[in-house]
C-alpha cells in the first residue's frame, strides 16, 4: 500500500545519501523523493513515496527516526494531507491539432510554458491521480519529453 | 601556541578518557600519529587494520568503555570495514579514525583515495567527513557520544591530511547538541505497568536475555527479576554471563545451538520476557513455531529491534536497567512449582552431551572451564569452536564471553582477546579458536608478543573449516567441498615460536589440563594445538528454517 511519508533532517552534507542507503540496504523501495529548504535553511524537508504493509512501513518509519540527522519523521498517512506533483511535458504539436492541445491544457490548469513549431510545453501540478490522467489524455499526440518532480506533501491544518 | 587538527584529536582523546588507541599508520595520518607519540594516550600497533579494529572491539566489550582504532586513507582504512562491520552488529561502541586524502583531492581518484562515509554508511551508528579543522571538536565530542550512547555502535570519522594539519583555537565542547539523536532510556510506565501484570499472570514464563543486559548493566536487576519470580531464564550467545549459567534457573543458550531444554522452554511458554535481545533468525528458527503460545513482552532501547521479526503483545521501549528497576516493585514473588519440575525434567533428559572418547573439543572446553575455575575471559573465533565456547564454559559474569554473534567474523577471536587483555590486565584470557579461524588474523600473535600479553590461544584443531563441513555432512551427503583445511595446515607450535610465543601440541586427552595449567603459567603468549577429532559435531542442532523444538542429535 503507498504511503507519503515527510521527514525533516539536518540541512548537511551525506543526509540524503544516509536516507537513501538505508532504503537500498534494507529493501525497501522509493516510488519518489523530492527534497528541498524548509522555512529554516538549516532544515531541509524529503517528501517519500513508499509503499508495503503496516509492518514494513512501520519499520520505514523507526528505521528513518533511528538516524542520527533526521528531525521529525511523519507517516502523513495517519493525517489528511496535501500532496503535489509538478509535471513538465513536451508535446508534438501535428498540423490542426494545436487547439486541442491547449483546450486539455486549459480543462487540466496547465501552463504553456515553451512554444515550438512542432511542439509545445505544458506544466501541470496537482495530485497525482491529475497529473497520471493528463498524461494518458496527452499520450496520442506523442510525447516526446516527461519529466516530474514526484510528491511533496504536507499535512492540514495547525502544524 | 596555535592547534593543529592533530592536537585537537590527541585532545579529544584524553578528554574522553581514552587508555589504548589500536591502530597502523600510514601517509596522510602521520601527522596524528606524531602527536600521539607525545600524548598520553597509548599506541597499540597491531599488524593489520582488522585486527586494530578487532582489538578496538574487544576492549570495548570487555571494559564497557568506547574502543578506538586508527588507520590510514585507502586500503587501511578499507581494512576496517569487517570490525566495523561487527561491531556494528554486535552494538559494540567504537570510534575509528581514519586519514583521508587531502581535501581538494577528495573525488579525484587520488592515490590511496577510498570514499569511507560512503563505505561504511550502513555499517556504522553514524560517520561524518570532516572538511573544516574547526568542526573537528564538536564532530569528536559527537562521535564518542553517538558511540556510547542509546544502541552502541561504531562511529567513523573520516579525516583528510589538511584537516589534521590546518589550526584552529576552538576547545574540545562540553556538551553536544544533537537535535536528531535523542535515545529513549525511560521505558513507559503504562507498558512496563502491562509488563508486571503479564508476569504476574503468567503460569510458564521464560526470560530470554540477550547481550543488551550486558551493555546496560542490568544484570543483577535480571537476577532479581527471575529469582523474585521464579522464571528460568535463557540467554543469547551475545547474553552469556547475563544470568549465571550455575544457578538453577538457567537455562543456557537457546535456538539452533542451544540446549534442548531452553528450546523447549520457550516453545512451551506461556510468557517470553526478552530483554535486550532481537529475535535473530539463530534464535526463533521457524517464526510462526516459536513460542506459539506465549504473549512477549519485549524490552529494548532500540525501537527498530521491536515487532521488526516476531509481533510483540507488550513493548517496552527503553533501557533495559531502567525499566527493569521500574518493573521489579510490580512483580509479585513466584514460585512455578510444576513448570520448574516440567524443566528440570528436561534438564535430565536432554543435557548437553558428548561421547567421552578420544581428544574431543568439549573436553578442551570444559577443562578451560575447570582450569580457570569459570574466571576466564574467553574470546572465540567464528563456527564450531565458537559454539563449543558457548555451550561447555559455564559463563558467571557480563563481559566475559567476548564473540562475533551477528556478523560471524572469522579471525575475531585473537585480536579480541588482546583488547579484553589490554582492558583486564589481571585476567586469564583464552581465545577459543579454529584453525580456520585463526589463520585468518594469525599476524596478531605479533602484536600480543611485542607488548607482552599473556593471552592464550586454544586451537581446536579438526582440520576442517568445521562448521560448514558439519552442514556439509548433514545436507550435502558428505560432499566436502572447500572446507578441507588439514592437508596444508602450518605446524602451529612452529608458528607461535617463529613469533616468539610459546606452543604446546597436545595430542591425548590426558594431556589436556596440564598443557592449559602450563599456558596459563606462561607470561607469554601460547598457542596451545589441540589435535581433535576431526568430525566431531555440534550438537543439539536445529537446521536453519526449522522451529526451534526439532532438534537433531547430540540428545541423550
Amino acid at each position: 500500500m503507498k504511503h507519503v511519508i515527510s521527514v525533516t533532517v539536518e540541512n548537511k552534507p551525506g543526509v540524503l545519501a544516509h536516507i537513501s542507503s538505508l532504503f537500498a540496504a534494507r529493501g525497501y523501495g522509493i516510488d519518489s523523493l523530492a527534497v528541498g529548504e524548509t522555512e529554516d535553511p538549516a532544515t531541509s524537508r524529503m517528501t517519500i513515496v513508499t509503499h508495503g504493509d503496516d509492518q514494513i512501513i512501520e519499520q520505514i518509519t523507526k528505521q528513518l527516526r533511528k538516524l542520527i540527522s533526521t528531525l521529525k519523521v511523519q507517516d502523513l498517512g495517519e493525517t489528511e494531507y496535501i500532496e503535489r506533483d509538478l509535471v513538465l511535458v513536451k508535446v508534438n504539436v501535428a498540423s490542426g491539432k494545436r487547439g486541442e492541445i491547449l483546450e486539455i491544457a486549459q480543462i487540466f490548469r496547465g501552463n504553456i510554458v515553451d512554444v515550438g513549431l512542432k511542439d509545445l510545453v505544458v506544466e501541470l501540478s496537482g495530485h497525482e491521480s491529475k497529473i497520471l490522467a493528463f498524461i494518458e489524455l496527452l499520450k496520442p499526440y506523442g510525447i516526446k519529453e516527461l519529466v516530474r518532480t514526484g510528491s511533496i506533501a504536507m499535512a492540514r491544518g495547525a502544524k | 601556541m596555535r592547534k593543529i587538527g592533530a592536537d585537537i584529536f590527541v585532545d579529544a582523546l584524553v578528554k574522553e578518557g581514552v587508555e589504548y588507541i589500536f591502530g597502523i599508520p600510514g601517509a596522510v595520518i602521520i601527522p596524528l600519529f606524531d602527536k600521539l607519540l607525545d600524548s598520553p594516550v597509548k599506541l597499540v600497533l597491531t599488524r593489520h587494520e582488522q585486527g586494530a579494529g578487532h582489538a578496538a572491539d574487544g576492549y570495548a566489550r570487555a571494559s564497557g568503555k568506547v574502543g578506538v582504532c586508527i588507520a590510514t586513507s585507502g586500503p587501511g582504512a578499507t581494512n576496517l570495514v569487517t570490525a566495523i562491520a561487527t561491531a556494528n552488529f554486535d552494538s559494540v561502541p567504537i570510534v575509528a579514525i581514519t586519514g583521508q586524502v587531502r581535501t581538494p583531492l577528495i573525488g579525484n581518484d587520488a592515490f590511496q583515495e577510498a570514499d569511507m562515509t560512503g563505505i561504511t554508511r550502513t555499517i556504522t551508528k553514524h560517520n561524518f567527513l570532516v572538511k573544516d579543522v574547526c568542526d573537528l571538536p564538536r564532530v569528536l565530542k559527537e562521535a564518542f557520544h553517538i558511540a556510547r550512547t542509546g544502541r552502541p555502535g561504531p562511529v567513523l570519522v573520516d579525516l583528510p591530511m589538511d584537516v589534521s594539519l590546518g589550526q584552529c583555537d576552538l576547545d574540545y565542547p562540553d556538551t553536544v547538541n544533537l537535535p536528531g539523536y535523542k535515545p529513549n532510556y525511560k521505558g513507559n510506565d503504562r507498558q512496563i505497568k502491562l509488563a508486571a501484570e503479564a508476569i504476574n499472570a503468567s503460569k510458564r514464563p521464560v526470560l530470554y536475555v540477550g547481550g543488551g543486559v550486558i551493555i546496560s548493566e542490568s544484570a543483577p536487576e535480571v537476577f532479581e527479576l527471575a529469582t523474585k519470580a521464579s522464571i528460568p531464564v535463557t540467554t543469547t550467545l551475545l547474553g552469556l554471563g547475563a544470568f549465571p549459567e550455575t544457578h538453577p534457573l538457567a537455562l543456557k543458550m537457546l535456538g539452533m545451538h542451544g540446549t534442548a531444554y531452553a528450546n523447549y522452554a520457550v516453545t512451551e511458554s506461556d510468557l517470553v520476557i526478552a530483554v535486550g535481545a532481537r529475535f535473530d533468525d539463530r534464535v526463533t528458527g521457524r517464526l510462526d513455531a516459536f513460542a506459539p503460545e506465549a504473549k512477549v513482552i519485549h524490552i529494548d532501547i532500540d525501537p527498530t529491534s521491536i515487532s521488526k521479526n516476531i509481533r510483540v503483545d507488550i513493548p517496552v521501549v527503553g533501557d533495559a536497567k531502567g525499566s527493569l528497576q521500574a518493573l521489579l516493585p510490580l512483580v509479585r514473588q513466584a514460585t512455578h512449582p510444576e513448570w520448574l519440575e516440567k524443566i528440570d525434567n528436561w534438564k535430565k533428559q536432554h543435557p548437553l552431551v558428548y561421547k567421552p572418547c578420544g581428544l574431543k573439543p568439549q573436553y578442551v572446553v570444559e577443562q578451560i572451564y575447570e582450569a580457570t575455575k569459570g574466571e576466564a575471559v574467553i574470546t572465540t573465533e567464528v563456527g564450531q569452536n565458537q559454539m563449543w565456547a558457548a555451550q561447555w564454559f559455564k559463563y558467571s559474569r557480563p563481559r566475559q564471553f567476548i564473540s562475533s554473534g551477528g556478523l560471524g567474523t572469522m579471525g575475531f577471536g585473537l585480536p579480541a582477546a588482546i583488547g579484553a587483555q589490554f582492558a583486564r590486565p589481571d585476567a586469564v584470557v583464552f581465545d577459543i579458536a579454529g584453525d580456520g579461524s585463526i589463520q585468518m588474523n594469525i599476524q596478531e600473535l605479533a602484536t600480543a608478543v611485542k607488548y607482552k600479553l599473556p593471552v592464550n590461544i586454544a586451537i581446536l584443531n579438526n582440520g576442517f573449516l568445521g562448521m560448514v563441513r558439519q552442514w556439509q555432512e548433514l545436507f550435502y551427503r558428505k560432499r566436502y567441498s572447500g572446507t578441507i583445511l588439514g592437508d596444508a595446515n602450518p605446524d602451529f607450535v612452529k608458528v607461535a615460536e617463529a613469533y616468539g610465543a610459546d606452543g604446546i601440541r597436545v595430542t591425548t586427552r590426558d594431556e589436556v589440563r596440564p598443557a592449559i595449567e602450563r599456558a596459563i603459567a606462561s607470561p607469554r603468549p601460547v598457542i596451545l594445538d589441540f589435535a581433535v577429532e576431526s568430525e566431531e559435531n555440534v550438537f543439539p542442532m536445529v537446521p536453519a528454517g526449522e522451529a526451534i523444538n526439532k532438534m537433531m542429535g547430540g540428545m541423550a
